[in-house]
């Protein structure tokens, strides 16, 4: 696939985001925020972690409102692929491409540590290559990621199967266990979970790395 | 012409941050203190002097920005 990173200020997950692309095989190109043209033939955007405009006003709504945001909003229109980690999650959410919002964590803490997930969903381009209910070992840092939606919205994401990622053992207050959640089309995926995070072997554990694999498979 | 937005979560929305500093205040022996709530106060000088048309935009720019409506409300007091 080729990707583009898009960065803002603040973003500070981005270079692990593109190291674990490249590793998988993915073409990669990064993109500044001011930009108001994606490059031709991109297949997905990749919106990564960090405090995108130092988290002002909410997390993730000044960066929704940039320059380039008209383009990603384009390109998801047109059936794109999507993803957005932590920030990248909350951004896609602000600008009303993924239903709900990240609250701040019940307990008012910023949480960094590695989470067990259930696989949800095995049929989107982002998790096809993980089997139904698998756990998988991925580090969360967020003081936002307390996933509030809607009953109808809820009811809408169970039903159409865009729960991606349940967590086990609920860090954050989220509704229903969220962790990560797919469009109706299941192109755009948001996740707090940092997979990029987990794909070298010097990081201890490779369960992102079939995730970003996937990816490439599926083009 | 100025106006004042007051964000706040809508109630039922859990609020940490001013549960936090309930409990601060409970620390501080205010034990007639029963709840908190805490929201933002946004202030905008407007090149604007119909109070209508002022009203309007800004309640644009709350739909669009300045508060998501999901979990947030927002009154407009034009000063």
């Amino acid at each position: 696939m080729r990707a583009a990173v898009i960065i803002f200020p603040g973003s500070n997950c981005d270079r692990d985001l593109l190291a674990a692309l490249r590793l998988t095989g993915h073409q990669t190109i990064s993109i500044w925020h001011k930009e108001t043209e994606l490059p031709k033939n991109i297949d997905l955007i990749a919106i990564p972690g960090g405090f995108s405009f130092g988290d002002y006003l909410r997390c993730g709504a000044i960066a929704a409102k940039s320059p380039i945001f008209r383009e990603v909003v384009r390109h998801i229109d047109r059936g794109g692929y999507a993803l957005g980690i932590c920030n990248g999650f909350q951004i896609l959410t602000e600008a009303g491409i993924l239903p709900g919002i990240l609250q701040k964590n019940e307990g008012t803490k910023f949480i960094s540590k590695v989470v067990d997930l259930r696989v949800k969903n095995i049929t989107s381009t982002f998790t096809h290559n993980y089997s139904y209910n698998r756990i998988i070992s991925i580090p969360i840092a967020h003081h936002e990621g307390n996933y509030f939606a809607l009953k109808d919205d809820l009811k809408k994401l169970r039903d159409e199967n865009c729960i991606a990622f349940e967590y086990i053992d609920n860090p954050n207050g989220a509704s229903d266990n969220i962790a990560g959640i797919l469009s109706r089309n299941h192109r755009v995926l948001g996740m707090m979970p940092h997979p990029e995070r987990h794909t070298e072997s010097a990081h201890g554990c490779q369960d992102g790395y079939s995730f970003f694999k996937g990816l490439l498979q599926t083009i | 012409m100025k106006a004042r937005v007051t964000v706040m979560l809508k109630n039922g929305v859990l609020d940490p941050q001013g549960e936090a500093v309930k409990h601060a205040l409970n620390s501080l022996e205010y034990n007639n203190v029963e709840s908190v709530r805490q929201g933002k106060v946004i202030e905008i000088g407007l090149d604007e002097t119909s109070k209508e048309k002022a009203n309007k935009s800004i309640q644009e720019m709350c739909e669009k920005l300045l508060a998501n409506t999901v979990i947030e409300s927002y009154e407009i007091e034009i000063i």
